[in-house]
């Protein structure tokens, strides 16, 4: 039977429709809400999630696609809510609504992943895929940067 | 503070309702009446609960020592489900670790729960400290009666209650029983913490939320999940007013996991809170209702609104605030001193149709069981998703409880619960729950948008280059006409967003308004009228302060004049004062001042700057709070504008939550700069011309400034004003001035997208 590794579980995919999108996938069937609907054209970024280790944006990848890979959302990033960009999210106090910020967080550990310390120019071509209508950039940079300081 | 004023009455509640679900046996339960009794807001049609007394804030001691604090205003990015709880909090002197906040279901016992304009500090801080005061004095009666001892002698730190002379403490679960027995306190009883007891209110504290929103475990309006509950998308008219003509649904009903099809009926009259109606897909997920929704072919009715054009209606607009208009404050002889004038100097400032564009779009989540509706929703207000509820589905409120999961985001557009009565509507179609989902194209063609305006001024200067007469006029379609059929009259709220409240000391000062009739729902915005008026109105100072050969900011200083209270009611207006006394928030010139000359402190105004670099700075007063914005703009050969650093000067009175002000401002700040760059909705043919994130522009990390310093320079003592709104109103102006430094060039319309910046 078709199954997805979603956090390191395996989620039947039974008969669902393979160019169903990921996002969807996640949300209404593997019970992973924390991934978010945002636009659905690869244009904010809120329903990035890990695919094989990359960011990419749920809401364009279809389930087909994901197929043989790990699928890794906010919910599988660290058992206890402790990945140092979590904890420098906490620290300086980044979120506002909060919607937008996991896929935020997904792309900055796909960055950090690769790039230990990232510079400006680095970051704003990480970060750029992923809107924040609350106007939080100011503390996503320094937050990405504290991370990457503490990642060391 | 006076606690008379704030408070009316005290009484001890029942235990029915809801509140029985949250406390356990033995508890000690409080409640306190508002008594926040301001003059009334005026909201054009839409019913204000904060005019009655309903009691609004409510405690609950566990006798485990878990002390639950209703948070009944919505959050959606302010941190105010944080804030208000932790003043209660700190008046009981309570750990926070033993604190839990119950987000409050839509009941006007709370008061108003209709979280916008900037109020829920402003009206609630108070009736909050003496909710927390009031259960402290309570245990500490109960304390001193079981120790015998004077009442005096006892004290409430770090959750419980000492007597320091006798060492005894008591913890507040073992006293609560006894608590809930003591005789309820008059307000002159009660004793509030000194400023430098405060172990919350003045300090950064994190938000309850704040580890569900990095683990993704937060509660959004679309992650709510029922058992057998379905998913639905509606396609809605593409023009107001529109109704199905034909539908054909054969290969909709085909898509695998469509459940079905229905009709949702039109709305009946004027549109207000109701909704659009269309065509629903009920599907399994979310993936095969939009695949379904995308096989329907409906064809659609005529609409009176079906001639809508954003083009002609801006031109309409212009030529409207060109010619004289209705007299809305007056002083001195305007006409006179302009014909006296040595120099006269005119603009028409425009601006765009706005969508709110929260990152998180509507969503709603209903449940029937028989006769009665529960529903989950994102929303700013509740207590109007369920009359909205009540009415649509023709069942009394009391069948109906609207739960508020956080927001993602809502600037305005979340107080229509048009959203949430949809889904309830399905709900009882359907028979099972079902969560209705918006697209992004859906909620940017159908919003209740911002609406466009446009702004005339007109300015003379003596011989010796001082201001001596002001005229202006704003026209824009008014949000009366989102209840009222046919008006076309914007309403002293609105206009006192800014306009018929400017400051200016000058001599002859006129305000005039325009009519204009709308064809598209509109509603309010982040900061509403405020933007286009602070956009024209500091625009244009700092033309005036070129015409007049002085520096801006020297120049806004006698613009502003001497340290004073500003009245414009003594100048013939009808001004609401964001629904306060004068008296009690008064427009202020030294605050303005003071806000105005940190700012310039603060990016180094006077400094040489190269061309194509250039400095500028507004200051505005609005939801009672005052705030400077001083700019750096960089603008290349080729016209392309980076803004690299902002500073905001901002006084809110007492900052309850400095970090969550800060961050308020911040966001304000990219709120500001995307309306000022990017963000247009253009409506031809009566539909938006925009659907999504491409073509609907707003700021990325890599337009946002790099740096936002935010200096809080209100004076602690002074009652806590907006935060919400107040920051965004002067961003776009002061970016306006910084490009005409950078460039001489000057912006006289947003976004800035048509704008040719080009220098050489
Ligand atoms: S929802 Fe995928 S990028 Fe916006
Ligand atoms: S925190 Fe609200 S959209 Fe980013």
């Amino acid at each position: 039977m078709p199954q997805l590794d979603v956090n390191g579980k395996a989620i039947p995919i039974d008969d669902l429709d393979p160019s169903m999108p990921l996002l969807w996938f996640l949300r209404d069937h593997a019970g992973t809400t924390g991934v978010k609907f945002g636009c659905g054209l690869a244009q904010c970024g809120c329903c990035t999630v890990h695919l094989g280790g990359r960011a990419v944006r749920s809401c364009v990848t279809p389930i087909s696609a994901a197929m043989g890979q790990k699928v890794v959302t906010i919910e599988g990033l660290s058992k206890d809510g402790d990945h140092p960009l979590q904890k420098a999210w906490v620290a300086a106090g980044v979120p506002q609504c909060g919607y937008c910020q996991a896929g935020q967080i997904m792309s900055a550990a796909a960055l950090l992943a690769e790039n230990k310390a990232p510079n400006d120019g680095q970051i704003d071509a990480a970060m750029s895929g992923n809107l924040c209508r609350c106007g939080t950039y100011p503390r996503i940079r320094a937050a990405i940067k504290a991370a990457a300081k503490e990642m060391g | 503070m006076s606690h008379r004023d704030a408070i009316d009455a005290i009484a001890r509640p029942d235990r029915r309702g809801f509140l029985q679900g949250m406390v356990g046996a033995g508890a000690f339960l409080l409640g306190v009446r508002a008594g926040v009794i301001a003059a009334p807001e005026p909201q054009p049609g839409a019913a204000d609960a904060d005019a009655d007394f309903s009691p609004n804030v409510w405690l609950a001691i566990d006798r485990d020592d878990t002390v639950k604090i209703i948070a009944h205003r919505s959050e959606m990015g302010t941190g105010i489900r944080t804030v208000l709880p932790l003043v209660v909090a700190d008046e009981l002197g309570c750990d926070r670790a033993r604190v839990q906040v119950v987000q409050a279901i839509g009941d006007e016992k709370y008061g108003s729960q209709d979280t916008d304009g900037s109020r829920s500090i402003r009206r609630f801080y108070e009736p909050m400290r003496i909710a927390g005061a009031t259960a402290a004095l309570m245990l500490r009666r109960a304390a001193a009666a079981k120790w015998g001892v004077p009442v005096g002698e006892t004290r409430v730190t770090d959750h419980r209650v000492e007597h320091p002379k006798s060492k005894r403490k008591a913890s507040f679960g073992a006293l609560a029983a006894d608590a809930a027995k003591q005789p309820i306190p008059k307000a002159d009883e009660l004793e509030f913490r000194k400023p430098a007891e405060r172990r919350f209110v003045g300090h950064d504290a994190p938000l309850e939320d704040i580890r569900g929103i990095v683990t993704g475990a937060a509660q959004f309006g679309g992650d709510v999940r029922r058992p057998g509950m379905r998913f639905a998308m509606v396609a809605r008219p593409p023009v107001l007013g529109q109704r199905p003509k034909t539908v054909n649904d054969a290969a909709a009903r085909k898509v695998k996991g469509v459940l079905d099809v229905i009709r949702v009926p039109p709305f009946e009259g004027v549109h207000a809170f109701q909704p659009l109606g269309g065509v629903a897909v009920i599907a399994e997920d979310t993936w095969s209702a939009l695949q379904g929704r995308r096989m329907l072919e409906v064809t659609w009715s005529d609409s009176p609104h079906a001639a809508l054009d954003d083009a002609a209606l801006s031109d309409r607009l212009a030529k409207i605030v060109e010619a004289p208009g209705r007299v809305l404050r007056t002083r001195g002889d305007v006409d006179g001193a302009l014909k006296g004038a040595a120099k006269t100097i005119e603009a028409t400032y425009r601006t765009a149709r706005l969508a709110h564009a929260s990152m998180e779009p509507p969503v709603a989540t209903a449940e029937w069981k028989g006769e009665a509706c529960t529903v989950w929703a994102p929303t700013q207000n509740p207590q109007a998703a369920r009359d909205e509820v009540a009415r649509l589905c023709g069942i009394p409120k009391a069948a109906v409880t609207v739960n508020v999961t956080l927001l993602g985001g809502g600037f305005g557009r979340k107080s229509k619960p048009d959203f949430v009565a949809e889904a309830a509507w399905l709900a009882r179609k359907v028979g099972a729950p079902v969560q209705v989902v918006w697209t992004r194209e859906d909620d940017i063609r159908h919003d209740y948008y911002h609406a466009p305006a446009a702004v005339h001024l007109k300015a003379g200067l003596d011989a010796k280059q001082a201001p001596v007469a002001w005229l202006q006029r704003s026209a824009f379609p008014t949000i009366t006409s989102t209840f009222a059929p046919g008006a076309n009259q914007p309403s002293p709220m609105e206009l006192g967003l800014g306009f018929t409240d400017v400051p200016w000391v000058v001599p002859h000062l006129r305000a005039e308004g325009g009519e204009v009739e709308n064809h598209a729902r509109i509603g309010w915005y982040r900061a509403v009228c405020n933007v286009w008026h602070a956009f024209a109105v500091h625009g244009f100072a700092d033309e005036l302060a070129h015409a007049a050969g002085a520096d801006p900011v020297a120049f806004l200083r006698d613009l502003i004049g001497p340290k004073r209270l500003v009245d414009p009611t003594k100048e013939g207006c009808e001004y609401p004062n964001y629904g306060e006394p004068l008296a009690k928030y008064p427009i202020d010139t030294g605050r303005l001042r003071r806000a105005l000359d940190a700012a310039a402190d603060g990016i180094g105004w006077g400094r040489a700057t190269p061309k194509g670099t250039g400095l500028g700075i507004a200051v505005h007063r609005s939801f009672l709070t005052y705030v400077a914005a001083a700019c750096e703009v960089e603008v290349s050969r080729e016209g392309a504008v980076r803004i690299p650093r902002f500073v905001i000067a901002a006084d809110c009175g007492l900052a309850v939550n400095p970090d969550r002000v800060r961050a308020q401002m911040e966001g304000s700040v990219v709120f500001g700069v995307s309306l000022a760059l990017h963000s247009a909705v253009t409506f031809t043919g009566g539909q938006a011309g925009q659907s999504n994130f491409h073509d609907y522009r707003v700021a990325r990390l890599t337009d946002a400034p790099n740096a936002i310093d935010v200096r809080l320079v209100g004076d602690g003592e002074n009652l806590p004003t907006g935060v919400g709104e107040p920051g965004v109103p002067p961003v776009a102006p002061a970016i306006a001035n910084a490009i005409f430094a950078a460039t001489g060039k000057r912006v006289r319309e947003l976004p800035l997208t048509g704008a040719d910046l080009s220098w050489s």
